[in-house]
């Protein structure tokens, strides 16, 4: 096992007591509790840790946050892995195993790395360009480009973790546990509101953590622990780190990611939840959400070992843990002589490229104190790199407008360089409320301008460019206070203020790209300004040339900001670059909004618990233990699970659904019909209200009397249909398609409430309250009349009527409706009789031989009597008259909803698509449902089609195959014979028929 | 995710709302005397502004019951919440309607 040659002396934040084992490539390494996986590879001299995406270079770690765009790694092996995470958000944990991506064999040997020597043929927009033509082309190329591409790789096996889902309201949602956030966090608790504090690192203290600075006296980690500890005694605060804030929506709703036990391991978390999602919805929201450090860009900058000189400091001051010996901190401000000094503190080598022309003041005089070198006014004109390891830079002095190197190139050997183009604050949950960004020519970033929620959002710290801490926590305490003065809390509390000792700023050069030895975009060196999806500045020039102006098409040409890091390091660069290019200043070239997810969040915590059997409802029908034990295969009605056929042995659907429909034309059959929908409509009015919704006329329903109707939206066209009876003088019992029960309640309560609120109409839902089995055939009365003494005689009980009784000795209601053309009896019952008067019907019925029967069966019977479907042989725009159903269409009734519709050009015109008949040439022969029937045969298509099938069923009873179609014109097609072209090539020949097959009883 | 006021159970997640277009558009009482134009504009045309909407939604994972929302399309500020039966409340552009 390699030593860990880059540790420092100091415990900073690691538990030095607790050594760590994890292997990254195949190799054991070392690190303690505390460590990420990047600081733990870099302590142990680390530096490459994979493969770019598109040209596979070389590449290490890059920051030491959740910005970064450079060491993705897998995670993990089999189900428990996971492509793309971040080393620098991965805390180690015992026998974590990790390995770098997209390349192969392995990351210092990669074949891929071709792409980079054919980069001049990779430019932006290489696959727009090239894979454009011909488009059935792109099936073969995307095979080998998603190959080559690759990044990580997703798991092929199922997910062993769960996920968790929370909800939570909140006076003050804080978003950032660095100075500013405690601050806020403390002051909103303090009035005695509810606070939720969250941080996505696994501790707080923010920025502090990677600082060594003295705060009243005292080291800056003992003031966080002071605060931690303060913050844990007051219990209306919910502290929660290794919590990422992701997304922030309209009035004030939020979502946090928190990684709840990631942190111990994969098989140590299966048996708590790995993630949780928090949607919360907060009266106030204070963000304290800091700044990320800005690269620098010149030439090879990508390099493994060039870092953010803030990611240096972290690594110094909270992992103990300097990457290299010998280091360069290239700088265009005073932020980054901070890392020079802590290099220097901890005995490395250092000195400092600044590109100002005369780097002056408290930060320069501290450096040039302790002796370290600084090169004023110069740049980068080449960096040595080798068998994965920085080995100097050439620094050039800058010409007077800061465009050129001059001068003698000077070798600096190095094996770490820091940079630091400035700060941008992390102002991403902004953008995402809506707020706009404007262009802060001080302090060269975006700042948070006009917020845009009717609650704004409070900014506190260096996420508003306040870069010094003792600042951040001031204005850390006021926005804890407003916010909870907002949220109607007393908050009048002073704040004590804190020493810190922190020296004063020079001003920075807002040069953005550095100059080299020879033009950008020329040459083998390349400019990186994004390095998650390798983009350059070079594409930045080409995409402007070819007219790609724009920031929104800019992003999307050259992808730059489109990587899973939402280019957090990127964007203004390449903002920067398409000013220079375009020669206009930054605020004219506007900016893209940000959009949520902050950070990637896994499909697991977006789905929490619903997966599984939890993913959807399932409806049962009380008769369903009976279906289960009776071999029912069920099929999907809605959420409903209702028996498709009942299997007899190894029958299969084909067998047994030609043997139930034989047996219940012969002899009878029971469904369960339960999932119909029902509705129960009471009040004097009802009966206007069921003239208005149904097209046909419900004056001189008499009570115990049944009528079908059909439902018609504003257009005339058919939408549910159903049976309505009359139960006494202002009651009524709807019912509705299986599917369409819930929009026909919604219809009718939507026209109630809406347009007649003065109609006195109570309408209930009655769906699950009754059990009901259609008993149906020529022995349907025999099996009924065993169990009732209502009097089944064709007199006293006629079709479509009801009578009231008991069944089964159970209070019933028999409806004599019928949906197969038989004799049929819809017996409905309470629900919880509903399985007592299945097994007791199914009891009786023996002796008359009656069978059970399914959904598929149904359909069959209907079909063979020419019975709709709404919603199989209609789809929306099918009319009554395009049904033929003109019958039930009232002529008297001056007023339905719907009937104005019948006169509209389009539904009268000749020519619509009409109900039909189909027998096909082959009497076996099954035509597929959705099947194009069209008059003349052309040998490929397009071909004039007038329509398609809609049904299409062997019907044992007719003794061959049948079907429906919606036919252009097609009553007056009724004996023609017309072609139905199948997928596989051949032709079925169909004439075309009425669409009632079977006639009689 | 909008905060909406239920004017009979009060503020809710949207998430417990189904929006239904375009308030205020009532049935015509007698439909067979409107021209083709006129009855084709009730089926088909809405408006659709940048900015003031008035509009219905109906609490569908709540009470059920239908009323009108004012929001602001282009901010999703919303001006109002109202029954059916009140009369269109007025409403400044400065005014919020957000509970404390």
């Amino acid at each position: 096992m390699k030593k860990q040659i880059n540790r420092l002396e100091h415990d900073a934040r690691l538990n030095r007591r607790k050594s760590i084992r994890f292997w990254f490539d195949n190799r054991a390494y070392e690190g303690y509790e505390g460590d990420t996986l990047a600081s733990a590879l870099l302590a142990n001299g680390v530096h490459l840790v994979g493969r770019s995406f598109k040209y596979h270079r070389p590449r290490g770690i890059y920051t030491a946050g959740s910005e970064e765009p450079n060491a993705l790694v897998q995670l993990e092996e089999k189900a428990y892995t996971e492509p793309n995470r971040r080393a620098t958000e991965i805390e180690i944990y015992e026998g974590l195993i990790a390995h770098s991506q997209n390349c192969w064999p392995s990351c210092k040997l990669d074949i891929g790395i071709v792409n980079s020597w054919f980069s001049r043929i990779l430019p932006a927009g290489f696959y727009y360009k090239t894979f454009m033509w011909p488009a059935s082309f792109w099936m073969i190329y995307e095979k080998y480009i998603r190959k080559a591409a690759g990044l990580g790789r997703s798991p092929a096996e199922p997910d062993p973790h769960f996920y968790d889902k929370t909800y939570a309201h909140c006076d003050v949602l804080v978003i950032g546990g660095g100075p500013a956030g405690i601050q806020a966090a403390i002051a909103a608790g303090q009035t005695g509101c509810r606070v939720i504090l969250a941080d996505e690192k696994s501790e707080f203290g923010g920025m502090l953590l990677s600082e060594n600075m003295l705060i009243n006296g005292m080291p800056c980690h003992e003031w966080i622990e002071s605060k931690t500890a303060e913050l844990k005694t007051m219990s209306n605060i919910v502290l929660l780190n290794r919590t990422t804030v992701t997304g922030y929506y309209d009035y004030n709703f939020l979502v946090a990611n928190q990684r709840v036990s990631e942190h111990l391991g994969p098989r140590v978390s299966v048996n708590s939840p790995k993630e949780r999602l928090w949607k919360i919805r907060a009266r106030q929201v204070v963000m304290a959400t800091g700044a990320i450090e800005r690269p620098l860009v010149f030439g090879d900058n990508d390099r493994p070992g060039i870092m953010l000189a803030s990611a240096i400091r972290t690594y110094i001051n909270r992992y103990s843990t300097l990457p290299g010996k010998n280091c360069v901190i290239l700088t265009n401000n005073d932020s980054a002589y901070h890392a020079a000094l802590d290099i220097a503190d901890e005995g490395g080598q250092v000195s400092i490229i600044d590109v100002r022309t005369n780097p002056a003041g408290a930060m320069a005089d501290s450096a040039a104190s302790r002796g370290i070198r600084i090169l004023a006014n110069s740049t980068v004109a080449g960096v040595g790199y080798s068998r994965g390891r920085l080995r100097y830079l050439e620094a050039m002095e800058l010409s007077d407008d800061g465009l050129e190197a001059v001068g003698k190139k000077q070798k600096l050997p190095c094996d770490l360089v820091g940079i630091s183009g400035g700060w941008n604050p992390t102002i991403h949950l902004f953008s995402q409320s809506r707020g706009k960004l404007k262009f802060n020519e001080n302090h060269h970033c975006f700042l948070a301008g006009r917020p845009s929620q009717d609650n704004p959002v409070i900014l506190a710290g260096s996420c508003q460019a306040t870069w010094f801490s003792r600042e951040c926590m001031e204005e850390g305490h006021a926005a804890g206070c407003e916010a909870a003065k907002r949220a109607g809390f007393s908050a009048d509390q002073q704040f004590d203020g804190v020493k810190t000792g922190q020296l004063e700023y020079s001003p920075q050069r807002p040069l953005w790209i550095l100059p080299g030895g020879h033009p950008i975009g020329q040459g083998k060196t390349k400019h990186f300004h994004e390095l998650h999806n390798d983009a350059t500045i070079g594409d930045i020039h080409l995409a402007v040339r070819e007219g790609y102006e724009s920031v929104e098409h800019l992003k999307r040409y050259t992808t730059t900001g489109m990587g899973t890091d939402q280019g957090k390091t990127s964007n203004l660069n390449a903002l920067a670059a398409l000013s220079e290019t375009r020669n206009l200043p930054i605020p004219e070239l506007g900016v893209t909004t940000f959009r949520p997810p902050y950070t990637p969040l896994t499909m697991g915590s977006i789905v929490g618990h619903d997966c599984g059997d939890l993913f959807h409802q399932k409806r049962k029908t009380p008769m369903h233990p009976w279906h289960d034990q009776a071999h029912a295969v069920y099929e999907d009605v809605g959420d409903w699970k209702r028996p498709r056929y009942f299997s007899l042995g190894n029958e299969a659907m084909h067998a047994a659904v030609q043997r139930e429909c034989r047996q219940v034309r012969q002899t009878g059959g029971l469904l369960d019909a339960s999932t119909l929908g029902k509705i129960d409509l009471q009040g004097k009015d009802t009966r206007w209200l069921l003239n208005m919704l149904y097209t046909n006329a419900w004056d001189k329903l008499e009570i115990g009397r049944c009528r079908y109707g059909l439902m018609l939206n504003e257009h005339g066209m058919i939408f549910d249909d159903g049976v309505t009876t009359r139960i006494g003088e202002n009651h009524y019992h709807m019912t509705t398609t299986t599917g369409g029960a819930v929009r026909v309640m919604s219809w009718i309560e939507e026209w109630l409430q809406t347009e007649w609120p003065n109609l006195e109409v109570y309408a209930t839902s009655v769906t699950e309250q009754w059990a009901v089995a259609s008993l149906s055939g020529p022995n349907a009365a025999e099996v009924l009349q065993e169990l009732t003494d209502i009097p089944l005689d064709e007199e006293s009980f006629p079709f479509m009527s009801m009578r009231e009784g008991r069944v089964a000795d159970i209070p019933a209601r028999v409806f004599r409706i019928s949906f197969t053309g038989e004799l049929s009896y819809e017996i409905n019952v309470p629900a919880r009789h509903g399985l007592v008067l299945w097994e007791q019907l199914m009891e009786s019925g023996r002796k008359f031989d009656i069978c059970p029967y399914g959904t598929e069966s149904m359909h069959v019977l209907r079909a063979e009597k020419g019975f709709i479907i709404v919603g199989q042989d209609t789809d929306g725009t099918v009319t009554p008259m395009d049904l033929g159903m003109d019958w039930i269409v009232s002529r008297k009734k001056q007023d339905f909803l719907g009937k104005r519709s019948f006169d509209r050009t389009d539904t009268s015109r000749s020519g619509r698509k009409q109900l039909v008949g189909l027998l096909t040439e082959d009497p076996e022969f099954v035509l597929p449902e959705g099947a194009h029937v069209v008059s003349e045969l052309k040998s490929s298509p397009p071909m004039n089609m007038l329509g398609h099938v809609t049904s299409s069923y062997r019907s044992p009873n007719v003794g061959r195959s049948i079907a429906m179609a919606l036919l252009k014109d097609g009553f007056n097609l009724k004996g023609q014979t017309l072609n139905v072209p199948l997928m596989n090539g051949t032709t079925q020949r169909v004439t075309v028929t009425d669409p009632v097959f079977l006639t009689g009883q | 995710m909008l905060l909406i006021k239920c004017p009979w159970c009060g503020y809710r997640d949207q998430s417990e709302f189904s929006a239904q277009g375009e308030a205020h558009i009532a049935r015509p009482v007698n439909p067979h005397e409107l021209s083709e134009e006129q009855w084709g504009d009730y089926l088909f045309f809405r408006k659709n502004p940048k900015g003031v909407h008035y509009e219905r939604w109906v609490h569908s994972h709540g009470c059920r019951r239908w009323f009108n929302v004012i929001r602001n399309t282009a901010t999703d500020h919303i001006h109002a919440t109202y029954r059916p039966d009140e009369p269109v409340p007025e409403f400044s552009d400065e005014e919020t309607d957000q509970p404390a």
